[in-house]
Formats: C-alpha cells, sequence, structure tokens
C-alpha cells in the first residue's frame, strides 16, 4: 500500500480524496482540465430511477465562507447514466468510481441501486438518504433511523457492491442513525450533507433562491463536518467517509484524525476546478510537516 | 477553458455605476465572443462571471455594472492588483449566421458582450448595426467605439433624454436586418423575441455556482432539452428557447 492509499470498504483507493456528488458531473467536465484519474474515486451526480430536471432557478446563493445551492438532483435519470454517461466516463477514468443514488419512496433505491450495482465501472454505491431539497422526498428518510435503515436494508438485498449511507446532518440526533444503518447491514456512512440554509435579497425582500430553502455548504460548515464524523467514527465499526466543507490538504488530515477512512470534496470543487488535483499534489507535504507516515495510521487518531 | 493570473492594467468609470477594467494575461481560451470569464475575488465564496466584451493580443477588456459585493469589490481595484480569472467560459454567439446586415441589440449592462461581436462581425465583412438601450442619457457608454468600428449604431433611453425614446423595440421596427444578436435583461429579450422578424441569438443570466457545466446550478428547459447556461449557453437561438418566467 502506498503512503496515500487507504482501504474503503474493502476496495483499495491510491489516496482518500473523492470529490461529492454534485460538485463534480460524471467526470468528463474535470477530465478536460487535468487527468482525473489522479483522484482516489469520485462521487457521480445524484441519480434517480427517472430523469428530473430538478427545481427552478435561482438554485445558488453567496454566503459567507460557503454557498446554497438548491439543484434538485437534477440527472438524466439511471438508464440514460448507464447508456450515456458510464461509457463516456470510462473513456477519461480507469478507476471504479461511486455511484451516488437518490429516490423518492423505497422501491426506487432499490431499482437504481440494483441497475447500478451491475455496472463493472462502478465500486461503491452511495445511497443519498438526505437530499433536502425535495418535497417529501430524500428527507424524510435521513431524519428518521427507521426509514435509513429500511432504504439501507432494502438495497443491499438488491446488491453485490459496498453501500454507503449519505447522512444528513438536519437531524438531532446523527449517531442514532448511523447506528441505524450499520445495523440495517450498511458496509459505510458518509457525512454530512449540506445544511438547510437560506438567503433573502434585501432589494426584491424575497428568498433568493426560488425553492426558497437550500443545501449550505463550503468552508463555513466545515466544523460542523468535523464534530459529527468524529462522533459517528465514534460509534460505528464500519468506516466512515468524511465531508463538509473540505478545501485543503490539512483539512483532509483533519477529517481523518476525526474518523473520516476516506474523505470528499465538494463545493471547493466549484470555485477551483484543479482543487482536488491540487490537494492530492500537496498531501505529501502535509504529511511530512505532521510526521505522518501513512494516511491510513492516522484514521480516528483523535478519538 | 483555463485558470489564469491576470493583472489589472487600467480600471475606469464609463458612468456612474459602469467600470471598464483593462487586464493582462493568458486570453488563448476565448475564443468567441459572448463568452464570459468567472473571477476570484478575496473574501467571497462564489467566483462572479462577467463577459467579454474584446479580447485582442493578450489584453481583456470587460464592462461590469456595480449591482452587488462581487462588482463593488472589483471597481476598487487598481492597476497592478491581480485576479484568479477562468477563462473561456460558455458557448458564444455563432458568427456564421449573421448573413450580411445583422443587428445587434443590447440593453444597459448586456451591451457589452456586444462589442466584440460587432468587431468580429466587421472584420469579416458585414454591415453591422447596433441599437444601444438605456434608461437614460446619463447611463448611455459605448456608443462612440462603436462607431469607431464602423457600426451604423442607433441609441434609445427609457425616458427620451438622448435618441430614440423607448425601447430597443421600438428603434428596430424601421431596421432591415439579416440576423440579429441581442444580450439585456430578461423582459428586453422577450420583447426582441416578439418583435424580431428574423431568426437570432439571446444571451442569458442567471446565477451560477461554477460556471463551467459541474453544478448544474443555471440549467433552464429548452426546446431541445434541458440546457446550462453557464456550459450549453450563456448563447441559445430563438428557435430552441422556451420562455418559463
Amino acid at each position: 500500500m502506498g503512503k496515500m492509499s487507504v482501504n474503503l470498504c474493502g476496495i483499495e483507493i491510491d489516496n482518500p480524496i473523492i470529490p461529492a456528488s454534485g460538485t463534480f458531473g460524471f467526470g468528463y467536465e474535470f477530465a478536460q482540465l487535468y487527468d482525473i484519474n489522479v483522484l482516489g474515486t469520485f462521487s457521480f451526480k445524484g441519480t434517480t430511477k427517472d430523469a428530473r430536471f430538478g427545481n427552478p432557478t435561482p438554485r445558488i446563493a453567496e454566503c459567507t465562507a460557503g454557498m446554497i445551492n438548491a439543484v434538485g438532483l437534477q440527472n438524466p435519470g439511471v438508464d440514460a447514466v448507464i447508456s450515456t454517461e458510464l461509457p463516456k466516463l470510462k473513456k477519461c477514468f480507469s478507476k471504479k468510481v461511486m455511484a451516488n443514488v437518490s429516490g423518492f419512496a423505497i422501491e426506487d433505491y432499490a431499482y437504481t441501486c440494483e441497475k447500478l450495482d451491475k455496472q463493472d465501472q462502478v465500486g461503491w454505491l452511495e445511497v443519498n438518504v438526505s437530499c433536502p431539497n425535495v418535497h417529501g422526498g430524500g428527507m424524510s428518510f435521513g431524519t428518521d433511523p427507521k426509514a435509513a435503515a429500511e432504504v439501507t436494508k432494502a438495497v443491499k438485498k438488491v446488491t453485490t457492491k459496498p453501500v454507503i449511507v449519505k447522512l444528513s446532518p438536519n437531524v438531532t440526533d446523527i449517531v442514532s442513525i448511523a447506528k441505524a444503518c450499520e445495523d440495517a447491514g450498511a458496509d459505510g456512512i458518509s457525512l454530512i450533507n449540506t445544511l438547510l440554509g437560506m438567503r433573502i435579497d434585501l432589494k426584491t425582500r424575497k428568498p433568493v433562491i426560488a425553492n426558497k430553502m437550500g443545501g449550505f455548504s463550503g468552508s463555513a460548515i466545515f466544523p460542523v463536518a468535523v464534530r459529527m464524523v468524529y462522533q459517528v467514527a465514534n460509534a460505528v465499526k464500519i468506516p466512515v467517509v468524511g465531508m463538509g466543507g473540505v478545501s485543503t490538504a490539512e483539512d483532509v488530515i483533519e477529517m481523518m484524525l476525526a474518523g473520516a477512512t476516506a474523505v470528499e470534496v465538494g463545493a471547493a470543487n466549484l470555485i477551483d476546478p484543479f482543487a482536488c488535483r491540487d490537494i492530492i499534489n500537496d498531501l505529501p507535504r502535509v504529511m511530512e510537516k505532521y510526521k505522518i507516515n501513512s494516511l491510513s495510521e492516522i484514521i480516528g487518531g483523535a478519538n | 477553458m483555463k485558470q489564469t493570473i491576470f493583472e489589472i492594467i487600467e480600471n475606469v468609470p464609463l458612468t456612474s455605476s459602469v467600470f471598464k477594467m483593462l487586464l493582462k494575461g493568458d486570453t488563448d481560451d476565448i475564443t468567441a465572443p459572448g463568452q464570459f470569464v468567472n473571477i476570484k475575488l478575496d473574501g467571497l465564496f462564489l467566483r462572479r462571471p462577467i463577459s467579454v466584451c474584446d479580447c485582442e493580443n493578450g489584453i481583456l477588456t470587460l464592462v461590469y455594472k456595480v449591482v452587488g459585493k462581487g462588482t463593488e469589490k472589483m471597481c476598487g481595484m487598481k492597476a497592478g492588483e491581480k485576479l484568479d480569472i477562468l477563462t473561456g467560459l460558455g458557448n458564444g454567439y455563432d458568427l456564421e449566421k449573421s448573413g450580411d446586415t445583422p443587428l445587434l441589440l443590447g440593453g444597459g449592462v448586456g451591451v457589452p458582450p456586444l462589442y466584440m461581436l460587432a468587431k468580429e462581425l466587421i472584420k469579416k465583412g458585414k454591415k453591422v448595426s447596433v441599437i444601444l438601450g438605456f434608461n437614460t442619457k446619463e447611463e448611455i457608454f459605448y456608443q462612440e467605439e462603436f462607431k469607431a468600428l464602423g457600426a451604423q449604431v442607433d441609441v434609445t433611453t427609457v425616458d427620451g433624454s438622448y435618441g430614440t425614446r423607448g425601447f430597443v423595440t421600438d428603434a428596430m421596427k424601421d431596421k432591415e436586418y439579416s440576423y440579429f444578436y441581442t444580450c439585456g435583461p430578461e423582459p428586453m429579450l422577450k420583447a426582441i423575441y416578439s418583435a424580431s422578424r428574423t431568426s437570432g441569438q439571446f444571451s442569458f443570466e442567471e446565477r451560477m455556482g461554477c460556471g463551467f457545466g459541474a453544478c448544474m446550478g443555471c440549467s433552464c428547459h429548452t426546446v431541445t432539452g434541458y440546457k446550462r447556461i453557464c456550459k450549453d449557453g450563456p448563447v441559445l437561438e430563438k428557435e430552441e428557447i422556451l420562455w418559463e418566467k
């Protein structure tokens, strides 16, 4: 194993850096800018059973050290992802990709995951039970331990690949939800999704975002993410993928010390399309500075 | 697309709220008029998308209106300061369809991208007419610059303080044109859509996340399916537009 490699649910990845779903499309926009094979892997755009346009615009709002988005899971649907997006991705990415899945009913999750599980390119299924943008949809699954467990069970029943359940931070007790997913057979937990937020335009006196509320991400949420990753990593035995406001190699180390086996980078990709490549290039320097021989040794080091 | 550091050469006001910024840097990826750049500003999270007004010999011209925190920050910057800019974003206008007598219609801060377009069209030997629309005489900018290119220029003001009273569509009525190109506020674009007698191209604005097609923050419906304003646009053809709002 290399000094930066980690084992994520049975699959060794060259480094722990994973662009987060919704900030990296299906990879090929970024493949025009740099060789995306330098990544550990990446989590592709949240995919649902049917095609979705998502929410009306404006979908984006600026915040201090962050942003709000209410895209609403725009995606071409699982069949088009398999027939169009994955073949395109194959041309520029030779590693296993993480398939991010959302749904509005338990059967939707199972249907979409079963199809993606059969794709050779897919290494992991990341099941998003937390997207705050869809009314009466994903939100309810991620805020109730029983519902989160039911989704996990239903997906596990029809898949063979590691299932990582992506949790919402918009809950009172993140640990009980993470444990419920673990008990239901989840192979890993990823967190945090965005925090529910809102901005109001002083000129129009109306919400900036058409959907009124959206998911707050960016460096401002990093401390919340570190705290929740720490809590969950201490409570479960399965690997945890940490994310939320990560934008530097130092943030990656901090997230791993909190208990993350791998680290997703989200909003930073939108501001600086080279963010993940630059973090990977900078990791050896930061490892040396903090006398870290191997990244896998520091996972949960702060516990 | 390229990420490049540009150096500000000049940053001067054209009106009380519109500024012109000249920057020196690698402009190789700017390949068509109507494209935009996305600018990183200290202390602000998202980059700020600004249309390209002109680009020649490694000098990028941006003409921008101060409307919020980002542009407020920009207007206070001095020559010698540096900016981290993503260039070559968006599809830009397609010059091939212009015909011999294209009409360019710009409203307010929608005027700047038409400058490089007019320049390119004139270079190709086209007879270019331009209608520039503003609210009042005080807000007018770039009239002389368009004239210097050799374009035939009409100006409209809503209050009638200069040129034709009314909107660009009022001056459009009597024009003969082979094709049109426009950029401006959405109500103006809609009015042109209805008033125009030929096909044409429209440049749209939307709040963006990334500006290069990754986040789906600026998607819209079109006749041919979903499009991202930042990547598949900002220029859409008349025939593919679906008005939503």
